[in-house]
């Protein structure tokens, strides 16, 4: 039994389509995994070294952005509240270091374990909804939980936590160096990479995308739609407090802005600038917003004032993303094996 | 808590409630018309404010300035229609929540260069200062009444527009099946420009009012939506009477909420806990209520007819 996506809207389809064409888009993430790990070898051979810095915020960021994409892209629901996970994994890596307990062995459950909580009961409320509504609700929880963080008056409630030490691993102390705490940083991107793109090519990833195309089909053919969303909202969201955990470490600092619904919306953002359903389009997506919120809040403290329209006119005249563009370059000069 | 507090709070609910409905009333018509969902419709709220400012300060009048804030709010929206919205009915939501994002990333940085990060302020008209007297010992503004019975007057039009006119009657035919109205040669394109311009309308005229009693500030449209978001999930999508009475609700909710809890609490917690407590719960409170409603009702409670 094929589940093949349903022909109606293809135009969409083939922007969105994760990993439709096997052989060319594997190798623009294998490229993009050993430039990253290039990186501080670069910076050793002069590149600035406030690049590694940054480049760690933006992988840390991809990693929030690559779980987005597999609710947003993969499963077409749109969230937008999905900060809250990250600041989950902010709040909960801010207390508990405050109150003593650094070790990343025991933060991480919690994080995991909470996100997973928060997702499961947000989730199961906001998936009886579709469309315009889903989108509406999230955004109404992921404010439900920045007024929450606004309210923990023990733990900075408006002005936010300053972290006076980082985690450690397993007794290391990986987040102490900027290099290490750069490759623990890729290291964990890799792995959610993986883990997304083996989820997406299994059963159930196949099972979710279809249901993206034609939710009645997929229920007909066997599948329980409603349970194949709402685990996927969990994994997504779980993967989204990881980036937290390492956020607070880089900026030793929580505070409610990290929840604030315009953080979502910067995410979404990544994810369609990188190029929809592809995985490591969020990835580029992400890399690509930091380095230009970097180079134009250089310029001038207004500088959003330079991206609000920049976002409009890049949704008005482009599709699929940079991925799209890459690929669609790529053909251009490899049409020798095109289709 | 004394009943005088109570009427007071409910009247302060009531105020707020009506000041939503303005807001919610044109994102779900525009949404319910053109299948259109618009973030900007925020900014807009807060551009009508800072427009009060500005007239309400240039003409020493606060009614002209009103007038005149209400139709520069109204270039300003059809500006926008022509310049981006337009190009984006046909496009699916992702595209529409992420262009109208970038337009309130725009005019909030664009209003923080204009006036200044700073909060402003109108002054109450004269006319409408002072205060009435309900009860022995229960003073309530005038001006806070004007703002319910513009609210509610305002709020009694549109219905009238809606239900008894021409117009109306091509507005619900559009929220049902825009191309059927289209196939039957009515012109979508214009349809939509009044139903845009309605929408703009009534949000900038939330904001020029809400201006005297609130701080106008950047950012200040941002909260409106959220809440309005929460007005519409709770009435219903699309739904105008749906928007009115969710308006009600969260408005009440959300005030009675936060005066009341810490006292609620106390019943039963220790003064400290109950505050720290309260000031968490009451402000997560009208999400809880349009969990609840979701999870009863995922159309919402008063959903729109002829729509699935």
């Amino acid at each position: 039994m094929s589940l093949a996506p349903a022909p109606a809207d293809v135009a969409l389809a083939e922007a969105a389509r994760p990993a439709a064409p096997p052989r060319r888009r594997p190798l623009i993430a294998i490229l993009l995994f050993l430039t990253l790990a290039a990186m501080p070898l670069a910076v050793s051979l002069g590149v600035p070294a406030h690049w590694l810095t940054l480049v760690t915020r933006a992988m840390i960021f991809a990693i929030a952005a690559l779980s987005l994409d597999l609710i947003l892209g993969v499963g077409g629901l749109v969230s937008f509240g999905h900060a809250a996970f990250i600041g989950i994994g902010a709040y909960a890596t801010g207390i508990m270091i405050t109150e003593g307990r650094s070790e990343a062995l025991l933060i991480l459950p919690v994080i995991l374990a909470a996100c997973a909580l928060f997702a499961a009961i947000t989730g199961a409320v906001s998936l009886r909804t579709r469309g315009v509504a889903f989108i509406m609700i999230t955004l109404a929880f992921g404010q439900m939980a920045y007024f929450l963080a606004q309210a923990l008056s023990a733990y900075g409630g408006d002005d936010g936590l300053t972290l006076y030490e980082r985690s450690t691993l397993a007794g290391f102390k990986p987040f102490a160096n900027r290099t290490s705490f750069y490759y623990v940083t890729l290291a964990t991107l890799a792995g959610c990479y993986a883990l997304i793109s083996t989820i997406v090519a299994s059963r159930f990833g196949r099972a979710l995308r279809a249901a993206r195309e034609n939710a009645t089909r997929v229920t007909v053919t066997g599948y329980d739609v409603g349970r194949i969303r709402l685990v996927a909202y969990v994994i997504s969201g779980m993967i989204a407090g990881l980036s937290g955990f390492l956020l607070a470490n880089q900026t030793d600092f929580v505070s409610p802005a990290f929840i604030s619904w315009q953080r979502s919306g910067e995410l979404i953002f990544m994810v369609v600038l990188g190029g929809v359903g592809s995985l490591h389009g969020a990835i580029i997506g992400a890399l690509a917003y930091l380095f230009a919120e970097d180079v134009l809040s250089g310029w001038t403290e207004h500088w959003r004032v330079i991206f609000g329209p920049l976002i409009v006119l890049f949704v008005l005249f482009t599709r699929g993303g940079l991925v799209g563009i890459i690929g669609k370059l790529a053909s251009r000069f490899g049409s020798r094996r095109d289709d | 808590m004394t009943t005088s507090l109570l009427i007071v709070q409910i009247l302060n609910g009531l105020q707020f409630g009506i000041l939503l409905f303005l807001v919610a009333a044109g994102l779900t018509l525009v949404f319910g018309v053109m299948d259109f969902i618009n973030l900007a419709h925020g900014v807009q709220y807060m551009l009508g404010a800072y427009l009060a400012v500005t007239f309400v300060g240039l003409t020493g009048n606060f009614l002209l300035g009103l007038a005149l804030a209400l139709a520069a709010a109204l270039l300003i929206g059809l500006a926008l229609e022509f310049l981006v919205f337009r190009h984006l009915y046909e496009r699916d939501h992702l595209d529409q929540v992420l262009a109208t994002f970038g337009l309130i990333l725009l005019l909030n940085q664009g209003v923080k260069i204009i006036w200044g990060a700073a909060p402003l302020s109108v002054p109450v008209p004269e006319f409408l200062t002072g205060s009435v007297r309900l009860m022995d010992g229960i003073l309530y503004p005038v001006y806070r009444f004007a703002l319910i019975g513009s609210g509610l007057a305002v709020g009694g039009l549109l219905w009238f527009i809606v239900e008894k006119t021409r117009t109306g009657m091509l507005l619900r035919a559009g929220a049902s099946n825009a191309s059927m109205v289209s196939a039957l040669g009515v012109d979508i394109r214009k349809l939509f420009m009044v139903v845009f311009a309605f929408g703009t309308m009534l949000a900038g005229f939330a904001g020029a009012m809400a201006a005297p009693i609130l701080s106008v500030e950047p950012g200040m449209g941002d909260t409106v939506l959220i809440l309005a978001f929460v007005v519409i999930v709770v009435g219903g999508i699309g739904s105008i009477r749906g928007a009115f009475v969710g308006a009600l609700i969260v408005g009440l909710v959300d005030t009675l909420g936060r005066s009341f809890m810490n006292d609620l609490l106390r019943l039963f917690m220790s003064a400290p806990s109950a505050r720290a407590t309260g000031a968490a719960l009451s402000s997560m409170l009208i999400y809880l209520v349009m969990a609840i409603v979701l999870f009863v009702r995922p159309e919402g409670l008063l959903p729109a007819k002829g729509r699935s």
